[in-house]
């Protein structure tokens, strides 16, 4: 079983969080912190197994990660996982957003939280791996934006013209963007699965 | 400055969507929170307006806050009027945001319970899928137990999309409702076969979870899980079921046996690191569960390490980290193939990972030896100075001592070094792990008798310098050591070379800083060492100075006499009288040293943590028991700081002896002396316990003073261990060299070795003599203690209640037992009219569906024996329950029936069909027979394992094999009744059908008017035959569907009437006009669905077909043709059976409550239209008839008066039916009121038909 996943940046900001247990806000916050102390002092080329973080599991959960450019991908399982399939998850799931987003970047996990998690849905359900299949995956939720389309979407076009009203005129937004030109490389690693 | 007005206003006009609210957090760096607090507000005028995409789009932004930690719980209604949403963008974001937030204390949760049901039964495959994420993450208890038959019957669901996430989610059902897991199982099994591999996959995953938790009841799959792991090849589904494996194998060893090749082979042709390290760990598993004794398994051992060495060696830190754990588990059972790769994991202690160092020191437990130790706990000293992190050093602390610590000191050969790593190990800062230095320190002092004097020594020199360790408070953890210290010095202090010393440091001023519990043994063991003092000074005729230590003692005592804490207070207190009354004494000149010294007389021995538990309760005490009744809560007794060692509990009744008098004192001593001579567990003291100490060569010239000078940066006065390795190589090359001698001298005469050289020559490592001769004490256990050494098990287990027999249920000849009644789950339909003794069809079909799984019996007997008395169990169970009384009356019935040879041709070709089941060969199912199928692995003939083995059948010539027999007939006997039983009920279900109700005829059989209320009711099923014919049977329920109005649900299950695979299958119907077959997008009017499923012989399995009808006024009848292929042996044959499938008024009607109010308003009104029936010779109790109509015919009741109900029924297109029902003499009468009167009449037609045709 799957207990949590977490994805947050360099700076432990998080990016997308799902917890298959119930934790309260201030706890998952919590969590969060102490994983990201955790992770965030680990170099690079150490492996990507973790034990402990006293929070969130105990002697029979590890935490598995993996860092693309920015971001920390975190997951935290139990001992039903296997390590190395974990690790490959992960690298389905960003290959997975990097399909769906067309060179997915911090951004792209910023703005869009919801398609996230509606992608992650279609991989992970309940702290159980659903499908690992990458174009199976990718099919699913295109067909479901596709059905979200049909319906007009969420804001419809008026919402979409506001939006551009306000971006025309507000020249600090891009200031703020501007780290985003960081594409998470998704590095063409030779699975294990 | 204008663009900025008008942005303003249309910033009004429309809200913020999740974008904007992410971009203006991102704008608001410095202010963030008061920025989103104003969000929040705006989200809440969102949430109050109508409008469903502003309220979605609210929940959408409440979702991201909730992310940044912010609680949302205040909006879970409006998440649920999200989640409600028609529109599937809306309701996607709803369940989102649910599966975010809600959980199980969630109160508005309950309210989901039947949008979550409608979305489950929803056309649209994606708002199924929406709806089961959302459950998965949030279902409760409640949730679990009201939709777990909907969910199963989303398992068979023609998408694979929803098929796998039904199969998941049922494992969290599971979880939280128990119960649902035995019916739904052969289900679950079913789906380990399916044609998609996602589901097979989900399938497979949900199996492994449960069997992880309790593994025994899935063992009877292992055949199964084998057959898929040697055709699998996806490597997520095979390395699921390898661990499985892995879990299953230390439960049956054969299934090791069988497992060892097929996994070899893996190991060697895979390519994937994932499968091939999985391969490795089950491998491991397997050769932990055999008994090591087997030659042939070497290799594969061998086999693994190599493997595990490829993978330590590799540049991956990742398999470096995965080998190295694998590596550990080799470790616990086959430790020598383990310590051969040393070199490597030592390598490893020195990497940069700290993940890796730890697997590495998990390693090193095993990897010591007495040759080793001293050098690799050098290797973890120079580890511990260098480590940065605290963490990381406390685990290499703990490590030391475990590994210097294993198996009673089984390594260490000298005592002395043991004790300085320990004192060095006190110069760590702030470890929290004091504790465990110190109680090593105690233990070794006191079970190493020959150590005494050197601990003493050293410890005396901590207390010295006990400023160091208990200078600052962040060392808090470190001044735990100095209970040991000063403990061990008061006990020991005869090999004190300056007790006066060691008094002076324990009493100075700054030890009020301590913590309580060691200021108090620091009190305790002054007055020990001042005991000591006393008798120096004594015997040397010093009576001045020992009327100045005794008076340095009352000068010092008051410190603690003003302590805080109790402890210390009373203790102080307490010796400082006596020390006062001591100075009386010497006033008078009175030798005061023998009597003082009394006090302490006496040994200590270590004492097993667990002894106490272990006290046997004597016979008649109660110890829950009150001796005297409590007095009133006034009285509370001031709790005692928590001792943390056991030796020191003895202690506390000492002070109390000052009392007695000097005779008293004498004679108990002699008492206490006798008792110890007569002890066998008391070990005396050994008449020279320097001795083996000093005559070891190359330690006893190691003058401690002498050491402190060497090492003046270092605490003063301890001596580094590292002098000890030196010391300890010279003295074993000593040792090498008088033995080589000595075999020069001695090579002729081989007898008359010392004992040590007997087994010399066994091991290398023997040749390392200790030290110190050591004689470790060991532990004292009460007398009789009791061998329990199982520790409790968590009664909290979460999975234990999933912890469920399934074995019954899948295979297993005649002690199959069925899904009792209080097992269905709970089924939405026809709730309201319910009661107990309705069985719902569900559970019919399960039921039926596991009938003909019955294989062979080849059950142990033990086995069978178990079971059985679970049946009787169950029976007796059911004895309770309402419905008993008729079941058992019908058995009996059954019985006479066949006794009466009164059986119809239909009942003898099934008696048949069960003789077959029974006899052992000539099954198809072969595979699923466990023992069977464990037996067929070449299994090397071990004598313990005989009786595990299967035997067959047909060998009845041995007289247990006989006794088994009769064991045999005597349940098949049993298992032909039920057989029979079921069969009579599947027989009424045709005859009904024939329009012929057997139940009511039981009813009347049965019934009797005075007690009908209390009278249960027969089994009803509304399943009607729809077609058969030699390879298949189909049964049909029509129900509509709630959610629209022009959809019904035809629910068919196909049955396997022949021993053939049944594949293939399509079901098709000729739409009308009205009545149309709900077909995929794109696909035709003439196409046929695919049935998802393939029917193995004897298997069943449900269907549902979607229709969508016009006009409801009138029953219809659509034909249908099934066809299938039939796969025998010899090749597949195309077959087809047409059918009818009769859409009754009936069956557009659904159940729906209604209020008596209500009933009567719409009674009132005149929209309805008036129409009768009387059914004449009725002669059932009026409630079997209520409950036919409510079951039958879908109607509720409303209100029931005596003899007279008013019942009610919708049409899923909203007609309202009303009915008032009224029993006579012999006779019923129907009034009934509806506002589309051609279904009215038709309605009443089938309501008479349903009656007329059962009496």
């Amino acid at each position: 079983m799957i207990k949590a996943i977490l994805v947050f940046n360099n700076h432990g900001k998080p990016r997308l969080i799902r917890f298959y247990q119930y934790f309260p806000e201030d706890m998952q916050q919590q969590i969060i912190r102490e994983t990201f102390h955790l992770v965030s002092k680990r170099d690079d080329n150490v492996c990507n197994f973790l034990e402990g973080g006293s929070l969130i599991g105990g002697s029979d959960y590890k935490l598995i990660y993996r860092h693309y450019a920015t971001l920390y991908f975190v997951f935290c399982v139990d001992s039903s996982e296997s390590e190395l399939g974990i690790l490959d998850l992960i690298q389905v799931f960003v290959e997975t957003l990097d399909k769906c987003f067309e060179n997915v970047c911090e951004l792209d996990l910023i703005f869009h939280m919801d398609k996230v998690h509606y992608i992650l849905q279609e991989v992970v359900m309940g702290g159980m791996v659903l499908e690992t299949n990458m174009n199976e995956i990718v099919g699913q939720v295109e067909n479901q934006s596709r059905l979200e389309k049909s319906e007009g979407g969420l804001s419809g076009a008026p919402a979409r013209a506001v939006s551009a009203v306000k971006n025309m005129n507000l020249p600090e937004i891009p200031r703020n963007i501007n780290i985003g030109d960081i594409n998470i490389k998704v590095p063409n690693l030779s699975p294990f699965v | 400055m204008a663009l900025k007005m008008v942005k303003g206003s249309i910033d009004r006009m429309f809200d913020k969507n999740l974008q904007d609210l992410v971009r203006g957090i991102r704008n608001h760096k410095e202010d963030e929170a008061k920025y989103i607090s104003t969000c929040i507000d705006e989200i809440k005028q969102e949430l109050k307006q109508d409008n469903i995409a502003v309220k979605a789009n609210a929940v959408c932004k409440l979702t991201y806050l909730q992310m940044l930690g912010y609680d949302v719980s205040w909006a879970a209604f409006n998440i649920i009027e999200v989640m409600s949403s028609s529109k599937f963008t809306y309701k996607r974001i709803g369940y989102l945001a649910a599966s975010q937030c809600f959980h199980e204390g969630t109160d508005v949760i309950m309210l989901t319970t039947n949008q979550i049901r409608k979305d489950l039964s929803s056309p649209n495959q994606y708002d199924t899928g929406v709806a089961l994420t959302g459950l998965s993450c949030f279902v409760t208890p409640d949730l679990a137990r009201d939709l777990a038959n909907d969910i199963m019957t989303l398992m068979s669901h023609t998408k694979p999309y929803i098929r796998k996430k039904a199969v998941l989610i049922m494992y969290k059902v599971f979880l939280k409702y128990p119960e649902s897991l035995r019916p739904a199982f052969p289900r679950l099994k079913e789906k380990l076969e399916d044609p998609d591999p996602g589901v097979q996959s989900a399938a497979v995953n949900v199996i492994c979870e449960l069997a992880r938790r309790n593994p025994k009841n899935y063992l009877s799959l292992a055949p199964l899980f084998f057959k898929l792991m040697t055709s699998s090849t996806n490597n997520w589904v095979l390395i699921k079921i390898i661990k499985l494996f892995g879990a299953l194998t230390p439960l049956e060893p054969r299934l090791g046996k069988k497992l060892i090749e097929p996994l070899t082979n893996l190991i060697h042709s895979t390519s994937a690191m994932s499968l091939l390290y999985e391969c490795v760990n089950t491998v491991i598993a397997v050769l932990i569960s055999l008994s090591s004794g087997m030659p042939n398994h070497s290799a594969s051992i061998q086999l693994c390490v190599q493997k595990l060495r490829i993978l330590i060696e590799d540049s991956d830190q990742n398999l470096k980290y995965l080998g190295l754990l694998a590596m550990s588990k080799i470790l616990k059972t086959h430790p020598k193939s383990v310590q051969s790769h040393k070199d490597l994991i030592l390598q490893c202690l020195d990497d940069k990972d700290e993940s890796i160092r730890l697997r590495a020191l998990d390693l090193l437990y095993g990897m010591v030896s007495k040759k080793n130790l001293m050098e690799i706990v050098k290797k973890l000293m120079i580890h511990v100075d260098k480590a940065e992190g605290t963490t990381y050093r406390d685990e290499l602390l703990t490590k030391i001592i475990d590994i210097c610590s294993q198996s009673n000191y089984q390594y260490i050969t000298n005592f002395e070094w043991y004790i300085s790593i320990l004192v060095e190990l006190t110069r760590l800062e702030g470890t929290r792990h004091g504790h465990l230095i110190a109680s090593q320190m105690l233990d070794v002092a006191i079970r190493v008798k020959a150590i005494r004097g050197f601990a003493v020594a050293q410890m005396a020199m901590l207390l010295d310098n006990a400023h160091l360790l208990a200078g600052n408070t962040q060392r808090n953890g470190i001044c735990e050591v100095l209970y040991a210290a000063a403990w061990i010095c008061g006990e020991f202090s005869e090999h004190l070379e300056d007790p006066l010393q060691t008094l002076e440091a324990m009493l100075r001023p700054k030890v009020t800083t301590l913590p309580g519990h060691i200021q108090a043994v620091y009190v305790q063991n002054a007055v020990k060492l001042f005991a000591a003092v006393l008798t120096r000074r004594e015997t040397a005729g010093e009576k001045q100075a020992a009327q100045e230590t005794t008076e340095m003692l009352i000068e010092k005592l008051p410190q603690f006499v003003q302590s805080a804490d109790l402890e210390v207070q009373e203790r102080a207190s307490c010796i400082l009288q006596l020390v006062k009354y001591i100075q009386k004494l010497q006033a008078k000149e009175v030798s005061v040293a023998e009597e003082v010294t009394a006090l302490f007389a006496g040994e200590l021995n270590p004492v097993a943590p667990k002894a106490q538990k272990k006290v046997p309760v004597p016979e008649g005490l109660d110890l829950d028991a009150w001796i005297n009744e409590p007095p009133s809560e006034s009285e509370s007794e001031d709790e005692k700081p928590k001792a943390i060692f056991q030796e020191d509990e003895p202690k506390h009744s000492r002070p109390r002896l000052t009392e007695l008098d000097e005779q008293e004192l004498a004679r108990r001593r002699e008492a206490r002396k006798q008792e110890q001579a007569n002890n066998p567990f008391y070990i005396k003291s050994s008449p020279s316990p320097q001795k083996s100490y000093q005559d070891t060569p190359g330690v006893d010239h190691i003058p401690v003073v002498q050491i402190d000078l060497t090492v003046p940066l270092k605490v003063p006065g301890m001596p580094i261990s590292d002098q000890y390795l030196k010391l300890e190589e010279e003295r074993r090359l000593k040792q090498k060299q008088e033995k080589k001698d000595k075999k020069k001298k001695k090579k002729k005469e081989k007898h008359g070795k010392s004992r040590r050289h007997d087994s010399a020559h066994t091991e290398s490592e023997e040749d390392i003599a200790p030290a110190q001769r050591v004689d470790i004490v060991t532990e004292e256990m009460p007398e009789n203690a009791l061998p329990s050494d199982e520790d409790d098990k968590d009664s909290n287990d979460p999975y234990k209640a999933l912890d469920i027999d399934l074995d019954n249920l899948v295979s297993g000849g005649g002690a199959y037992r069925p899904l009792a009644d209080s097992e269905k789950l709970p089924v939405r339909t026809h709730r309201p009219s319910r009661t107990e003794g309705l069985k719902s069809p569900d559970v019919d079909t399960t039921a039926e569906e596991q009938r003909p799984k019955k294989s062979k019996e080849k059950d142990k007997k033990k086995d069978k024996e178990r079971k059985k008395s679970k049946e009787e169990k169950k029976k007796k169970k059911r004895k309770k329950s309402a419905p008993t009384e008729e079941l058992e009356e019908e058995e009996q019935q059954h019985q006479g029936e066949q006794a009466e040879d009164k059986i119809s041709t239909e009942d003898t070709s099934e008696a048949k069909e069960a003789k077959t089941n029974d006899v052992p060969a000539a099954v198809p199912t072969e595979a699923s027979d466990l023992d069977f199928w464990l037996a067929t692995a070449p299994v090397p003939s071990k004598p313990q394992q005989q009786p595990l083995e299967a035997v067959p059948l047909s060998e009845p010539e041995s007289p247990k094999e006989s006794e088994k027999d009769q064991e045999e007939s005597k349940s098949s006997k049993h298992k032909k009744k039920k057989h029979k039983k079921e069969k009579e009920e599947k027989k009424s279900k045709k005859k009904r059908h024939r329009s012929e109700n057997v139940e009511s005829e039981a009813a009347v059989h049965n019934g009797t008017a005075e007690e009908e209320e209390e009278e249960p009711l027969p089994p009803m099923s509304n399943y009607c035959l729809l077609a058969e014919n030699s390879y298949i049977k189909m049964v049909y329920d029509i129900q509509g569907n709630l959610q629209d109005g022009s959809q019904v649900v035809v629910s068919v299950i196909f049955e396997n009437n022949c021993t053939d695979f049944l594949k293939s299958m399509e079901f098709n119907v000729l739409d009308s006009l009205n009545t149309r077959l709900v077909r995929p997008s794109g696909a035709s009017v003439h196409d046929g669905i695919a049935v998802p499923f393939q029917l193995p012989p004897g298997v069943s399995n449900e269907a549902r077909f979607v229709f969508t009808v016009q006009s409801i006024v009138m029953p219809q009848k659509l034909k249908g043709t099934l066809t299938f292929i039939v796969k025998t042996e010899d090749g597949s044959t195309h077959e087809k059976l047409d059918f009818k499938l009769h859409f009754t008024c009936t069956s557009y009607l659904i159940t729906t409550p209604c209020y008596s109010d209500a009933f009567a308003k719409l009674l009132e009104s005149e929209e309805l239209k008036v129409n009768a029936l009387k059914l004449d010779s009725i002669n059932m109790p009026f409630h079997h008839l209520l409950a036919k109509i409510c079951f039958h015919h879908h109607f509720s009741v409303v209100e029931r008066i005596d003899s007279c109900a008013s019942m009610y029924s919708r049409s899923i297109q909203g007609h309202h039916v009303c009915l008032l029902v009224k029993s006579g003499d012999n006779s019923v009468s129907i009034d009934a009121k509806c506002n589309e009167p051609s279904l009215l009449s038709h309605v009443l037609e089938e309501i008479k038909q349903t009656f007329t045709t059962a009496s």
